[in-house]
């Protein structure tokens, strides 16, 4: 075979970006949580490079992206051609997706790999502070493995999601973000609220680790967008292009939300606005024109800001938002192909030996698309959150689900990992933002001698 | 001896500094402290969850002193670090029984 120098290494460029994501949302996370528990926070995102890279190679791959032959079964799930490290396979061209892209199988392998990977690092900002560790790490283990794998097949290694619903799904909206979405608010549901939530200060520890976490996850997002076209093509540069745009509107958008609604634009609220475009753009970005995407970006940053007030509505304590940014912008990005998709830009959309879809509705295809990916959206969220909610109903059951009360006020870091992410003056370790309460950044957490805490909470989302 | 105590806003610090430097004060005690008078504290807004911070970061300024000086230290305080806006702080005056310096053990005034 020849292999296409050019779209190798622009897909191995970025699987490098993809890989940088994962730390970048340890950063991104670990500044929204609360200082006593950044470690484990970040920890949670590493722990998934680390465990799922491995898997991923012994069983993942082959089982989200094996060609499985026999009927019924294809839809579901892969099969073992690519179990283990075959190096003879290592030149072999990958040659799904019907399109001659001259990239060897292997590319494709670890380009998949990273998204396996902050997929399962995506579901942990939700349960920050208060998840056993072991109970993490199995959790993510069983939730890669049931839900995950069987998840990417069925939206892009041949399963009946892609192939017979027909649901669009560019860069992962519904296999990364909903699918990561839908078992974070299970997994929630089960583990229950921190304690003091949401009566509590549990503001953002470090706000310029959330601004720089949001902007590795941007710069890393190109390599996840544009890479997914596995080749490089006007559409890659529609994909990367829309990526930009979608992105710097959805900051636009809830930073508008605050500024009406709080009086102040902040830096918080532009760092979540950018992941919630760059989430919503996600499986349209090869699929609709820039001007369409910056409406998706403005309409997902806007919606994204009044839906991570949900969890105070219903009482479900998402830490970080991962229901409200990563799902909500999921849906959004998913519906929105049905709306905006045409194959002006991509013509594989209508293309019967590749994707085999409609245009979207204000492009002449009717409601044909709209209703596909809302079929595929519901099918992922459904499974994904059924299977989080057994798994993490079994962890309860055997106790390995939520650390002890003392672990949890003391904080989860020095309990868990027996390190702590700052040092603090003895007069400033209440562990809660302490040590930056002297820059004016943070607050002591300090309660009055009728035991009433120092800070008081209403929510305005 | 009298002890002079003024809790200040953080950054009307070095303005408060020059003015006792002028009156030829020779040291003073600075610390960074938190509390709340009539305006008490002030919101914050994250992801559109409002946090109320009672406690605001403030600056103590301490300054032994003998009798005479107090009125000129405490007007050099007040007018410093007067911005006239809530929250511009307090400055009260408390007697003290002895002084010590740690270094020749001088007492009294000889050690101030």
């Amino acid at each position: 075979m020849e292999i296409n120098t050019g779209n190798t290494a622009w897909l191995l460029l970025s699987s490098a970006l993809v890989l940088l994501m994962t730390p970048g949302l340890a950063l991104f996370y670990g500044g929204l949580n609360r200082s006593k528990g950044v470690l484990n926070m970040m920890m949670m995102s590493f722990s998934a490079i680390g465990l799922v890279s491995v898997l991923w190679v012994v069983y993942g791959f082959t089982l989200a992206f094996g060609v499985n032959e026999s009927a019924g079964l294809q839809n579901i799930i892969g099969n073992f051609d690519y179990l283990g490290t075959d190096v003879a396979k290592i030149s072999e061209e990958w040659l799904f997706f019907g399109a001659n892209t001259g990239i060897p199988t292997y590319a494709f392998l670890v380009f998949q790999m990273m998204f396996a990977v902050i997929t399962v690092a995506l579901i942990s900002g939700a349960v920050s502070d208060r998840m056993k560790f072991g109970g993490w790490v199995l959790f993510a283990l069983g939730w890669f493995s049931l839900v995950y794998i069987p998840v990417a097949h069925m939206v892009w290694g041949g399963g009946f999601i892609g192939t017979t619903i027909r649901a669009l799904d560019f860069a992962g909206g519904t296999a990364v973000h909903i699918n990561a979405g839908a078992a974070a608010l299970a997994l929630v549901l089960v583990l229950g609220k921190r304690i003091g939530w949401p009566k509590e200060n549990m503001r953002p520890h470090n706000v310029p680790f959330v601004a720089l976490g949001a902007g590795l996850l941007w710069f890393g997002w190109f390599g996840f967008n544009a890479g997914s076209e596995l080749t490089v093509d006007g559409t890659t540069v529609i994909a990367f292009i829309n990526t930009q745009v979608a992105t710097a509107a959805a900051l636009l958008g809830w930073v508008a939300v605050e500024w009406i609604r709080d009086r102040k634009p902040t830096l918080v609220g532009a760092s979540s606005g950018a992941v919630a475009g760059l989430v919503a753009i996600t499986p349209a970005c090869g699929f609709v024109a820039p001007l369409p995407a910056v409406l998706i970006g403005l309409v997902a940053g806007a919606v994204c800001a009044l839906a991570v007030g949900l969890k105070y509505r219903f009482g479900y304590d998402d830490s970080l938002d991962v229901v409200g940014v990563h799902f909500v912008g999921g849906w959004i990005g998913s519906l929105a192909i049905g709306l905006f998709a045409t194959d002006a830009v991509n013509s594989g959309i209508t293309d019967e030996k590749i994707l085999n879809a409609s245009n979207g509705l204000f492009y002449g295809g009717g409601a044909t698309q709209l209703l596909r990916q809302f079929e595929g959206s519901a099918l992922v969220t459904v499974y994904s959150f059924g299977v989080a909610l057994v798994l993490a109903l079994v962890l309860k059951a055997v106790k390995l689900l939520r650390v002890s009360e003392e672990s949890e006020v003391g904080g989860i870091d020095i309990a868990a990992h027996g390190e702590t992410g700052y040092e603090f003056t003895p007069a400033a370790g209440s562990g809660n933002g302490g040590a930056f309460a002297l820059a004016g950044i943070g607050q002591k957490e300090t309660v009055d001698a009728d035991g009433k805490a120092s800070v008081s909470q209403k929510v305005s989302g | 001896m009298k002890l002079v105590t003024a809790v200040i806003k953080p950054y009307q610090l070095d303005a408060v500094k020059e003015a006792l430097h002028a009156l030829g004060v020779a040291g003073l005690t600075v610390s960074e402290v938190q509390g709340y008078g009539r305006q008490k504290g002030h919101t914050e807004v994250y992801r559109g969850a409002e946090y109320t911070v009672e406690f605001l970061p403030k600056i103590k300024v301490e300054v032994l002193t003998d009798e005479i000086d107090v009125e000129k230290i405490v007007d050099a305080i007040v007018t410093s670090s007067r911005t006239g806006k809530i929250g511009d702080g307090k400055v009260w005056v408390t007697s003290i029984d002895e002084v010590v310096r740690v270094r020749t053990g001088e007492r009294g005034l000889d050690a101030l």
